[in-house]
């Protein structure tokens, strides 16, 4: 019998034949077509020059999902039939994959840099724009710099009259470089580095990254070990869906739900730097297990925090959920369709409020979310308000799975040692997913022939979502925008590496 | 009305009441460097640092580097470095961010009359992001929540250049950011102060190396104040603030 769907996956070079190029876009078109996820889809040169294209996709065989890898190879400046203009799912791949390795996907209707980087760097000012002619038609443009501490991005918004037409979002100026400097640095020594690729989900990517190369060196952690990872993440997405709300909360006015969950936010990253040190998590995972236990006390402090953790939060909810000013500011405000967030292949939780039933924990439980399951919920509406309230459900969820782990009877999470991690398995592809707190993170790393890192994908939910938040707000007016934008909260550094 | 009093009675009072007393528990702060010998030749420590933020023969650790990540402390076999929970981390010099057995203890901050004069009563900061990753960030922002509340010290971030006093710098300095960052710098009326957040903004470190990051700007404007940490705990950078403008808490 085969075990549980894991969320990493396995493949030596050789036996990924690379395709041509347009066979390969053939068959990444067929597998989409036969109803296949496209996780991820990007390239990276080979040692003469080309380029070596990898699309990942999650399929479905016998009722389990499963990772597939189709491979291609091609030369700077050949073209393939793009993808989007039938899957517009792959957009924000193809942008990529051109912006990074020259391939041109031939009939994309959105060619534009993702983060101008390379060559392009300090060449914010060249982006291509679309523009919106007529009587009475207008441009608004903020940022990069906002009013409040958020990340840099650039929204231009073509408007008519208060009315959006359609809103460009312009990112990039995050861009440090990421996927160079992790090639530069020991495979084993990345976990620092990893956590602030998106320093707001440093769980998710340092536990992707740990799996990665514990697969990698053929080192399986304990149980123990992945139920604290698993905790970890839990409380991560509790923490950040509370800071959404805050956000969400002081957006709309709504002073009592900002000062409420902020400080409700206080409590359980408190009780992560309890355990491991920092509010964030930092130093918590590393390769071959967790550096920090949860001893009995610690346990017993955990369980102690969310148990009044969960008594204000139901408070503060209902009197959020209604209040009336919140939900007619809310409702029918920034809405995406399910069709449109199928399209677009939306992910994590952005998706899951237009009723896209997709959360990785569900499909590629592994053996932590086998024994203990993640129910996958979702809302239907698209709009700020099921944004709102799948957080809330979400953080009452996550709340209810840590208890249930903690609470186990026979449960011993006393960790004291961490595994050995050796040499890296040479000429392998590796992909990792974990589902953060906005979806999946997905990091691809190949080695080379003798054990080094040959490349390392990082891909962060935002760089597809981001698209999603460009639809909702059409139509709106515009001073609707702050309000979406909080609700999808998405990562510009995850986008920009 | 009454759902709004219940959320009320359950909010009780959150704030920390004296932020130069509180001391977090737990928190992995300022490193301790104890007075054994190293083995003879080990760089272990050296070796386990992401961010080259330790020196050898004696001991130290730059806290303009260090990413607190504690991932020396279990590489020392001679159990040299451990960490406290101490936030006074903040410092007014750069060279003066790193501590060694020799020197344990950071100076402590002298209070700037000259700034004390002009903001001791009100300073308000202007953030910008030049490549943080959003933990510094986030902490910025949590310096106004109920917790740790530095409005009642005069202190507030706001949304233009133009009524800003001091620059809060997180991040690195990304090469497709120098550009909106001067911008930002230029619109700020004098006198104004830079104040660096986090490892990144100090120092660069986590990012060394990368052809994608320009710090040419801290190169023309010296911080004023620089808050270590990755990110900063908010009483690291509040009791920087409050010590260098002599303010009373």
């Amino acid at each position: 019998m085969m075990g549980p769907t894991k969320s990493v996956l396995m493949a030596l070079t050789q036996d990924l034949r690379p395709l041509g190029l347009n066979a390969w876009a053939a068959a990444c078109a067929q597998a989409m077509a036969a109803g296949e996820r496209l996780l991820t889809l990007f390239g990276r040169p080979d040692e003469d020059g080309g380029v070596i294209t990898t699309a990942i996709m999650l399929g479905n065989e016998n009722g389990e999902s499963r990772l597939n890898v189709l491979r291609g190879r091609g030369r700077p400046g050949d073209t393939f039939a793009s993808l989007t203009t039938a899957y517009p799912a792959a957009q924000m791949f193809e942008r990529e994959l051109w912006e990074q390795t020259g391939l041109q996907p031939a009939g994309h209707p959105w060619l534009k840099p993702v983060r101008f980087e390379g060559t392009r760097q300090q060449h914010m000012d060249d982006y291509p724009f679309f523009s919106v002619r007529g009587q009475e038609v207008h441009e608004v443009g903020v940022g990069p710099i906002h009013a409040s501490v958020i990340e840099p991005g650039h929204f231009r918004f073509m408007c008519h009259g208060e009315q959006v037409q359609h809103l460009e979002i312009q990112l990039g100026y995050q861009h440090r470089g990421i996927e160079a400097l992790l090639l530069q640095r020991p495979p084993l020594g990345l976990s620092a580095m990893v956590e602030s690729i998106a320093g707001d989900s440093s769980i998710a990517y340092v536990w992707g990254y740990c799996a990665a190369v514990e697969a990698l060196a053929g080192v399986q952690v304990g149980f123990e070990s992945e139920k604290v990872r698993g905790v970890a993440l839990e409380l991560e997405r509790v923490a950040m869906h509370l800071g959404t709300l805050t956000g969400m909360a002081t957006d709309i006015a709504f002073l009592q739900g900002g000062a409420t969950y902020g400080r409700l936010r206080t409590a359980i990253i408190n009780a992560v730097m309890r355990v491991c040190g920092s509010r964030f998590g930092r130093g918590w995972l590393r390769p071959g297990g967790v550096r920090f236990g949860l001893t009995p006390a610690l346990r017993q402090d955990l369980l102690g925090t969310l148990a009044a953790f969960s008594k204000d939060f139901a408070l503060i909810n209902d009197l959020m959920r209604n209040a009336r000013s919140v939900q007619s500011r809310l409702q029918g405000v920034g809405t995406v369709s399910l069709k449109a967030a199928q399209d677009l292949g939306l992910v994590g939780l952005v998706a899951r409020a237009c009723g896209v039933g997709f959360d990785t924990r569900a499909s590629l439980p592994g053996r932590l979310y086998t024994a203990h399951p993640v129910s996958v919920l979702h809302e239907d509406s698209g709009d700020c308000w099921a944004r709102l309230t799948l957080r809330m459900r979400e953080i009452d969820a996550s709340v209810r799975w840590v208890r249930e782990v903690l609470e186990a009877p026979g449960t011993d999470l006393t960790l004291t040692s961490i595994l050995p991690v050796g040499k890296l398995r040479p000429d392998t592809l590796c992909v990792s997913v974990r589902e953060g707190f906005r979806g999946p993170v997905v990091q691809a790393l190949e080695t080379g022939c003798d054990g080094s890192l040959l490349h390392y994908k990082v891909q962060d939910p935002s760089l597809v979502n981001w698209f999603g938040e460009a639809l909702a707000v059409r139509n709106n007016e515009i001073s609707d925008f702050p309000i979406c934008n909080k609700s999808f909260d998405l990562s510009y550094c995850g986008n920009d590496l | 009305m009454l759902k709004s009093i219940a959320v009320r009675v359950s909010q009780g009072s959150q704030t920390i009441p004296d932020p130069r007393q509180a001391s977090p528990a737990g928190f992995r702060g300022k490193p301790l460097i104890a007075s054994t010998d190293c083995a003879s030749g080990c760089e272990a420590c050296v070796a386990a640092c992401p961010t080259a933020a330790i020196t050898l023969n004696p001991v130290a650790i730059d806290l303009g580097r260090c990413v607190l990540c504690g991932d020396c402390e279990p590489a020392c076999p001679s159990a040299k470095i451990s960490f406290s929970n101490d936030v006074r981390m903040a410092a007014t010099d750069r060279q003066a961010l790193t501590v060694s057995q020799r020197r344990p203890e950071l100076d402590p901050i002298k209070v700037n009359q000259a700034l004390r004069k002009r903001f001791g009563r009100s300073l308000k900061l202007r953030s910008v992001s030049a490549g943080g990753c959003n933990g510094c960030e986030l902490e910025v922002n949590a310096l106004t929540n109920v917790n740790f509340d530095i409005g009642r010290f005069g202190i507030d971030i706001v949304a233009s250049p133009r009524h800003a006093d001091g620059l809060v710098l997180t991040g690195p300095i990304t090469r497709n950011m120098a550009q909106a960052l001067q911008l930002c710098w230029d619109a700020m009326p004098e006198p104004k102060l830079v104040i660096a957040v986090g490892a990144c903004a100090i120092s660069g470190s986590p990012f060394e190396g990368s052809s994608a990051i320009d710090r040419a700007f801290l190169g023309r404007f010296a911080p004023t104040l620089y808050v270590p940490g990755c990110p900063p705990h908010p009483l690291t950078f509040i009791r920087g603030v409050l010590d260098l403008l002599g303010i009373a808490s």
